[in-house]
Formats: C-alpha cells, sequence, structure tokens
C-alpha cells in the first residue's frame, strides 16, 4: 500500500504545479518590493497562500465527488 | 550601514515608457535598463525558465520543439498565443514561421514555433515533376500534435502562457515601479 501511494506521489501531474507556483509567487512579490528579503517573504507568503487554495479547492472537489 | 526600509525605497525609472517597451521585448531588460539588477535576474531566470521548459515540454525530438507556441488565425484561431506574446521577442519567431507557413514556404528549424499543418484528406498534392506543392508537407497536423504529445501539449501551452502573463506584471513593474516602494522625485 506504501510503495503503490508513493508510485502515485511520485507520477503525480500535481507535481507540474510546483515549479509554477514558485515562479507565479517569486514575480509577483518582485512587483510590490524593491529589496531581495521582501520580496522573498512575500513571495512565501503567496505560495503558502496559492497552495491552500488550491488545497481548498481540492476537498470541494472531493466532497463533491463523495456526494454525486 | 543603515538598510533603507523597503517603503522608503527609492526608485529611479528613467524612461518608464522606454523600460516598458524593453521589458516586453527581453524578460528582464527593462529593469537592466534602469539599473535594477537584481529584480532584472529574478525577472530573467523565472520568467524565460518558465517558457522554455514550457517550450520543452510542447515538443519532442520527432516532432521538432515549441510546438505549443505558435500563430493561427485561419480556420483556428489560436487564443494561448495572445498571452505567449506577452513574452515578446522570445515568441516572435512564431509570426515569421506563420508567415512563411502562408507563404508556401519551408519553415525553418524543423518547425520551431511552426503552426501545424491543416487537416487534408489524402495524400500530398504533387506539381509536374513529382514534388508536393506544398513544401511543408511534413509537418505534422494538430491531430498528430495532440496525439503525441498528449497532455504534454497542453502542459506547454500552460506554462508559456503564464510565462507571458508575468512578463505583463515584469513590464507594469518597469513602467511603474513597485507597489510598496517610493519614485525618485525628478
Amino acid at each position: 500500500m506504501y510503495s503503490a501511494l508513493f508510485a502515485a506521489g511520485i507520477d503525480n501531474h500535481l507535481w507540474y504545479a510546483l515549479p509554477l507556483i514558485i515562479v507565479v509567487s517569486l514575480v509577483y512579490a518582485a512587483t510590490r518590493h524593491e529589496q531581495v528579503v521582501p520580496i522573498l517573504t512575500h513571495a512565501v507568503r503567496v505560495g503558502l497562500w496559492i497552495i491552500g487554495f488550491m488545497a481548498v479547492i481540492f476537498v470541494l472537489m472531493l466532497l463533491i465527488s463523495w456526494w454525486l | 550601514m543603515s538598510e533603507q526600509p523597503d517603503s522608503e525605497q527609492s526608485v529611479d525609472l528613467k524612461d518608464p515608457a522606454l523600460a516598458a517597451f524593453l521589458a516586453w521585448l527581453v524578460p528582464g531588460l527593462g529593469h537592466l535598463y534602469q539599473g535594477r539588477i537584481v529584480k532584472a535576474g529574478l525577472f530573467f531566470v523565472c520568467i524565460m525558465g518558465t517558457f522554455v521548459y514550457g517550450l520543452y515540454l510542447g515538443g519532442s525530438k520527432e516532432l521538432g520543439w515549441g510546438r505549443v507556441v505558435y500563430f493561427s488565425w485561419g480556420q483556428e484561431k489560436r487564443l494561448p498565443y495572445l498571452c505567449q506574446v506577452g513574452i515578446g521577442l522570445p515568441a516572435v519567431p512564431a509570426l515569421v514561421q506563420a508567415g512563411r507557413m502562408e507563404g508556401l514556404k519551408k519553415v525553418w528549424l524543423g518547425g520551431f514555433m511552426a503552426p501545424p499543418r491543416a487537416q487534408s484528406a489524402g495524400p500530398p498534392q504533387l506539381d509536374s515533376y513529382g514534388k508536393p506543392i506544398d513544401p511543408n508537407f511534413d509537418q505534422p497536423t494538430a491531430n498528430t500534435l495532440h496525439e503525441r504529445l498528449h497532455y504534454y501539449f497542453d502542459l506547454g501551452t500552460v506554462y508559456t502562457m503564464i510565462a507571458g502573463l508575468l512578463n505583463i506584471l515584469a513590464i507594469y513593474d518597469a513602467w511603474g515601479g513597485p507597489v510598496f516602494g517610493e519614485r525618485k522625485k525628478v
């Protein structure tokens, strides 16, 4: 079971979202600040916000799939 | 040396219109012109990296690279190109290739950023010497691209679209400066 979960984790299309989340967070934060430290701090916040948003959508879809 | 708080950071935008144009031309070039080296590097690496990875995903050795960035406004309206062209010069080869395809000239670089060939029912039409009239008869059709690249076609499209859209943010930053910063008074 663990190997199946591990395989599902490795071979998951969601991994393609990770570079996008990093890049979008960095570029968005860089348009807000001029110095490196505030850019990185803001980027982490934006990244976490995006992941949280995706998680909420995931849970919603999961619940809908259970009901349907 | 005391560090200036971010909110009080003043930025010399030089000529904002020129900086915005340069930022569109190549990601980060507008910031380089303004002397904002770190941000120029960050924008260039992030945006070009995303675009190039999208080109890699949306292509193959067999089909040619960069198959997801192409211009077509005939039968198929390639709307993603409107987002992709936000990256500027790196997306311009698609316009050249579309022009060559339209003018029945052989596309360059093995079809890099060339639009897919229109779907034809039969074998290619031949001229009196037995050569195909369309020099691009060997180019893949849209169906072939989708079939061979599978979901990588969509992934490559999304990556290159996001790169183009992110560059619009960078262009705005080159033109107007950072949101929480302060422009240098002239």
